[in-house]
């Protein structure tokens, strides 16, 4: 069985999410916020949101007002339709969601000031880093340590990885075409859909391509 | 007057029990996370050992903290009727209901808090304030280098302003505050989390039950297991609109055989529980159907025997902080048809989890819906389920404060 050099070193990420930041009655007053709050609020309503919606019809939270609070419906598919998946930075996911919502406004501008159902609350996030105690030099040891790994460590390492690597892929697609040279294993777990998935399905959904490549 | 005693807790399991719900995952990470806390110690205030959410939550959280070895403490302010009075009046004013003022109230409500700050130690590396009636005691931080958070289980999304702003000072001196919703928030210098209270799924409120001892229980109160029953389970308070629930009955009964249980019982820090069961009584006079159960405290299996057996559950709350027994009853897989106030618009989402209603007559066509829809009414209860399990049990707790104190220990900021 390969064996990688460097290991793949697991770690567990916890968020609380901070309230009480701007508020939006209006799409108007939304357009203006995205604009100017932190990296930190557009995560928590994209990234961050991606690990807590299995219930509603988008896993942005942006997209999700926008159609449950503003019943835009066109705007809110557009934003449900912009995928984390393309943005390494903060700040492009950012220019992305507020280009939507400009170009929206401009093609129907009586929905600009058009009062919502309930205003959208901006929130952040806070994260904690943990290390664990668990390395794997194989893919043995991957696949055991994602079957034992929390979901919030999962998150962190095939959603959340993005941002850190500033690559489109993630920790896991990352380290074996690095570190193991299968570079098609790794475009398979790349391609596993964490938007219409939820983290349990993920996981399982990744261990089921790791399977027939253990022993290689 | 020493501090109010904490009647004996039934038995807390040990965490790893848990993983049977969660999954053994999440229970390392709990473990993991408390290494990092290591020779910490924390405490917990709150103003009633027993009746009401927040005490029920504390009895189970606390032993759970002990065990991940977290020197947690669990103190209880003590006050007399007027203290408690002024309380009363307090909480309702910044649930937004009508406030009447009297200036020497903020005197009561300060000279008791007085005293128990001189009687109580805040030595712990982590203090956590619960609701309203021990805020001030934040003055006992002073020359401290610790850090204390407030916990409010309240819905403050339309408080009295007179009331909130006689406390928004003392609110300010804390590093931070838990609150179960975002529209609770207001403009505070400090941050401000988003933390949902939970439930203990192996609590004897909410752990499996043998369908013998449930049948029982119906027995006892003379129920009938074979005509639907409709449930609110709740303290005697105005906020939880009992009179509403009943007033929704008599319109489903129109077009539907059911009965309809009220069951609650009183917490040492609400002294109008007694009036408004009077209210609720008069109410109910005449319908042999309409079962009022002014339920001890420590009802648990009861309570949980009645949730089990009910067709749907009711919370017709006028203002709800966050409603714990809309969790339990999700977690029961009980269809719910529950008010959209407060904290539970994020635990009965509409049509997905449960039914939301804001009126008497929306709450009695949903009843009347679900009880003519049996299979969407599974559906519902599934979801909730599922919903609870996700977000809402006991070791969410414990991962959030823990996450909380590493947080504070390390600094808020973002990283």
């Amino acid at each position: 069985m390969k064996q990688a050099e460097k290991p793949f070193q697991f770690v567990d990420a916890f968020y609380l999410v901070v309230v009480g930041l701007q508020s939006a009655h209006t799409l108007r007053e939304f357009a203006r916020e995205l604009n100017e709050v932190s990296p930190y609020c557009i995560f928590c309503h994209t990234y961050h949101a991606l690990a807590t919606h299995h219930y509603t019809s988008y896993s942005s939270d942006f997209a999700q007002w926008v159609m449950a609070g503003c019943n835009e419906g066109e705007l809110a598919e557009q934003l449900g339709a912009i995928d984390v998946r393309q943005f390494v930075e903060l700040k492009d996911l950012r220019a992305a969601l507020v280009r939507e919502v400009d170009e929206y406004l401009t093609a129907y501008p009586t929905a600009a000031d058009r009062p919502a159902f309930e205003p959208f609350y901006f929130a952040e996030t806070r994260e904690v880093v943990q290390p664990v105690d668990r390395r794997a030099f194989n893919l043995v040891e991957l696949a055991e340590g994602m079957r034992e790994m929390s979901l919030h460590s999962l998150h962190y390492h095939f959603v959340n990885s993005r941002l850190r690597l500033h690559l489109r892929t993630n920790d896991f697609s990352n380290w074996i075409e690095n570190e193991l040279g299968f570079p098609e294993l790794a475009l398979q777990i790349k391609r596993v859909d964490f938007y219409t998935n939820t983290l349990p399905e993920v996981r399982a959904e990744i261990l089921d391509c790791i399977t027939p490549w253990i022993g290689r | 007057m020493s501090a109010q005693p904490i009647p004996a807790q039934s038995s807390v399991p040990p965490l790893n029990d848990y993983a049977s719900i969660v999954g053994k995952p999440q229970i390392d990470e709990l473990w993991m996370l408390a290494g990092a806390l290591a020779n910490c110690s924390a405490k917990m205030v709150n103003s009633t050992a027993v009746g009401g959410g927040v005490a029920e939550i504390l009895n189970r959280v606390v032993p759970l903290f002990k065990e991940v070895g977290l020197a947690m403490q669990w103190d209880v302010i003590t006050g007399g009727e007027a203290f408690f009075s002024v309380t009363k009046a307090f909480h309702n004013a910044l649930h937004g209901m009508a406030y009447e003022d009297r200036p020497e109230w903020f005197d009561v409500f300060l000279a008791t808090n007085e005293e128990n700050r001189r009687r109580m130690k805040f030595d712990e590396d982590f203090v956590v304030i619960h609701d309203p009636q021990p805020l001030p005691l934040v003055a006992a931080r002073e020359g401290k280098q610790n850090h204390w958070v407030w916990r409010c289980h309240i819905d403050l999304s339309r408080p009295n302003e007179r009331v909130w702003n006689f406390l928004q000072p003392f609110v300010e001196k804390y590093d931070g505050t838990l609150v179960s919703s975002t529209a609770f928030t207001h403009p505070l210098s400090i941050p401000q989390f988003l933390i949902a209270p939970t439930i203990d799924p192996l609590a004897d409120k909410n752990r499996d039950l043998e369908p013998e001892y449930v049948q029982s229980v119906l027995d006892r109160f003379g129920i009938d297991r074979k005509r639907p029953i409709i449930t609110q389970v709740s303290r005697f308070d105005r906020l939880k609109d009992p009179l509403g629930v009943i007033q929704a009955y008599k319109l489903v009964k129109r077009y539907r055989d059911c009965q309809l249980v009220l069951a609650g019982g009183g917490a040492t820090d609400d002294p109008e529980g007694s009036v408004v069961f009077a209210e609720v009584q008069e109410a109910a006079k005449g319908d042999n159907d309409i079962f009022l159960l002014n339920l001890p405290p420590w009802s648990y299996l009861e309570i949980n025997a009645l949730q089990r057996a009910s067709t749907i559950v009711v919370q017709k709350s006028l203002r709800e902080g966050f409603g714990l027994t809309v969790t339990e009853a999700l977690w029961k897989r009980r269809p719910v048809v529950a008010s959209g106030v407060g904290g539970i618009l994020r635990q009965v989402l509409h049509k997905v989890t449960g039914m939301l209603v804001h009126s008497v007559e929306g709450c009695a066509y949903q009843i009347r819906y679900l009880l003519s829809n049996p299979s969407f009414a599974k559906r519902l209860g599934e979801a909730g389920h599922d919903h609870v399990k996700e977000n809402f049990l006991i070791t969410h707790t414990l991962r959030n404060y823990l996450v909380l104190f590493l947080l504070l220990k390390r600094g808020v900021n973002p990283s």
